[in-house]
């Protein structure tokens, strides 16, 4: 078998849609090529960009979706890793230290940073009981902001709370995403270039995380997802194989701030709460964990709802002349509520993976979790 | 020396809060092996709540003392009732589901309460109005409140009755024979379910009391101040050993101690590299230290690695 074939046939077992035939693809390709354009004909330049940040929620439900979806164990804290890239771009591509890196470098250092701190964080804990690391992540998804917020003294590295501002955009080669270009008579503006760049990564991101949840590890990710003490008497070394998944899943993180930096031109600690982590997390539940499409239709559906839900507030305005329920709190509640909800009643998700319910009868009722706690297995 | 003093005091006011809090994460983990995410939301509801009542007493003009009372009664059951509701609602039905399902829960009761208090109560720092005063002792060169002795008194009371509460009463051992093995328990004509309400229930009112002295002791009170404070009580559960009661009580005081003592000295420590307003790291460094060094906390009993 010669390269393209096997490059062809790859392609072809790792496909996201049965039976997909290379029409379809070429369709969605041409969609995606025509979508910025259309999103600016329709709605205007804003739902481009609003669209260039749900490309990068979108990798970051895939990589949390390793984490959570494929393993199964719990980050609370996963925005931290983002930060941590989105920082290691800031700092190093800015006026800030008059470093100006280049992208090629910077993309995969704050891979690794991220990496880093996943072994850092996964290592103490994941020989433990799986709970300890959704609170210690949690923990640390704190902590990061902390530090950001606070090492503008007594030497300036993050610049505190305003943030490293005048970010250089991309640059691959010589084509700039900073400025617009004219190609084929046609205007292509930073965010619809930002957009290109987008959707490669996505689709790359995507194709990595189905390769690996169809590969020995993702098998074994499985395995200890549903029983980790039947999987340990298989052979797997759970824990390094569960310190990789949450390595893997923080490099995800790592790149996908990389590019938001350059994207938004600006980092501060503001983009790295809590709350972010949590809208991620839903993203993952709500679009149907361990579903590698799924989690980005997720993204997708989870950053346009902030946006439909600005009206909220007019209306309240016009309804009652004034506003009671702020649009931004009512997401938040409307997160925390779906978590619950979904958890309750569909907890495959709106787009559930395929094989979840070959998978439900085992995975859910038959280890009552009350009763399987006897004193030989006690903390 | 003063200053040392000075932080022991504070430490051991702050600690008896954190353990306070700590025994309603220990109890429910116990019985249940989850992690209550929204326990330290319920902090925040019993000192926001008890805030408005207070308000609202003094204003109708009832005295101090009674106005404290009312308050207090009503944030306790309130958060009781709260905590029951949650256990009932979000929890009960997932008993049989897989591990991860009940905490991914937990995180949305958590975010849910918190944002539904700051729609209820806003998002600003509510302040206590200044109808409480206190009067001020010097002792070896620290200075202490009668509201800081107030609240260990009151911590180390509520303490002693729920150590009396588990080890004499029925009560007590229907709830040690539920976190053993559930099902046995319930063989044994234990209503399970029962216990496991009565556990939120109590938890849930300690935290109210907690909220209340972290209320009185600060003089303030904000929508998003159960996070912290809880993820620090979990910490000191864990410090203590999560599962132990008598470890939440250590693992509190000691925690309270560790960042007194931490963010009274960090600035000196490091030639004013990192300052006091690195406070909150210390708890999470306590955590990983524990984690590494001693995963079953300082009172646990067998070292759980568990799947």
């Amino acid at each position: 078998m010669n390269l393209p074939q096997r490059i062809a046939q790859w392609w072809v077992h790792g496909q996201t849609w049965p039976g997909a035939s290379w029409t379809r693809r070429l369709l969605v390709v041409v969609a995606l090529a025509l979508l910025p354009f259309l999103l600016e004909a329709v709605a205007g330049r804003a739902w481009v960009r609003i669209a260039d940040i749900a490309l990068i929620y979108a990798m970051l439900a895939v990589g949390l979706n390793l984490v959570v979806g494929f393993a199964g164990l719990l980050d609370l804290g996963y925005v931290a890793f983002f930060a941590v890239g989105a920082y290691a771009y800031g700092l190093l591509a800015s006026p800030q230290f008059g470093i100006h890196a280049s992208f090629l470098l910077l993309l995969p250092l704050g891979a690794i940073a991220a990496a880093c701190f996943g072994v850092l964080l996964g290592a103490p804990t994941l020989k433990l009981r799986g709970d300890y690391l959704a609170i210690v992540t949690l923990g640390f998804g704190e902590i990061i902001r902390i530090f950001l917020n606070n090492l503008n003294q007594p030497v300036n590295i993050t610049n505190g709370p305003q943030g490293v501002t005048l970010i250089d955009p991309l640059l691959l080669g010589s084509f700039s995403f900073g400025k617009p270009h004219s190609m084929l008579g046609v205007t292509v503006a930073p965010v619809h270039a930002y957009f290109y760049l987008l959707v490669c990564m996505v689709a790359l991101s995507m194709l990595v995380a189905r390769r690996l949840q169809n590969s020995r590890i993702g098998r074994a990710w499985a395995a200890i997802r549903e029983d980790e003490t039947a999987a340990r008497a298989m052979g797997i070394d759970t824990r390094n194989l569960k310190l990789l998944a949450f390595a893997l899943g923080a490099t995800f993180g790592g790149v996908a701030g990389g590019l938001f930096a350059a994207v938004q031109g600006f980092v501060s600690p503001e983009s790295f709460t809590l709350q972010e982590s949590v809208m991620i997390l839903c993203m993952v539940v709500l679009g149907g964990m361990g579903h590698v499409a799924g989690v980005v239709l997720g993204a997708i559906v989870l950053t346009a709802l902030p946006e439909a839900l600005r009206v909220v507030g007019p209306l309240q305005k016009a309804a009652f002349g004034h506003v009671w329920i702020d649009p931004a709190d009512l997401r938040m509640m409307l997160f925390g509520l779906a978590l619950i909800v979904m958890m309750r009643w569909r907890p495959a998700g709106m787009w559930p993976a395929p094989g979840w319910a070959r998978r439900t009868p085992s995975a859910v009722g038959s280890k009552p979790q009350v009763a399987a706690r006897g004193r030989d297995d006690a903390p | 020396m003063d200053i040392f003093i000075q932080q022991l005091v504070n430490g051991v006011v702050l600690g008896s809060i954190y353990a306070l809090v700590a025994l309603g994460y220990t109890m429910v983990y116990g019985i249940l092996g989850l992690i209550n995410f929204a326990h330290g939301d319920l902090v925040m509801v019993g000192a926001l709540s008890a805030l408005a009542l207070l308000k609202v007493c003094l204003a109708v003009g009832l005295g101090l003392p009674a106005s404290l009372a009312l308050a207090t009664l009503g944030a306790v059951l309130l958060c009781g009732g709260l905590g029951v509701l949650i256990e009932r609602v979000a929890y009960r039905p997932l008993r049989s589901a897989p591990k991860l399902a009940p905490l991914i829960t937990a995180i949305g009761v958590s975010i849910l309460i918190e944002y539904g208090a700051a729609m209820i109560w806003s998002k600003q720092y509510l302040a206590l109005p200044p109808v409480i005063q206190s009067t001020t002792w010097q002792l070896a060169g620290a200075a202490i409140t009668d509201l800081q002795v107030a609240i260990v008194v009151m911590a180390s009371v509520l303490m002693a009755g729920l150590l009396w509460l588990i080890r004499a009463t029925p009560l007590g051992v229907a709830m040690r024979a539920t976190e053993q093995n559930a099902e046995v328990a319930g063989l044994m004509g234990i209503d399970t379910h029962r216990v496991i309400a009565i556990t939120f229930l109590i938890g849930s009112g300690l935290a109210a009391l907690a909220g209340i002295m972290v209320l009185l002791y600060y003089g303030v009170a904000h929508y998003f101040m159960g996070f912290m404070l809880g993820l620090k009580a979990f910490t000191a559960a864990v410090l203590g050993g999560i599962g132990s009661v008598p470890g939440a009580m250590l693992g509190g005081l000691l925690l309270g101690l560790i960042e007194s003592l931490g963010a009274g000295y960090v600035g000196e420590l490091t030639g004013g590299v990192f300052g006091s307003n690195y406070r909150d790291v210390f708890a999470f460094i306590v955590l990983i230290l524990v984690l590494v060094l001693r995963p079953a906390g300082l009172l646990g009993t067998a070292s759980g690695e568990r799947a």
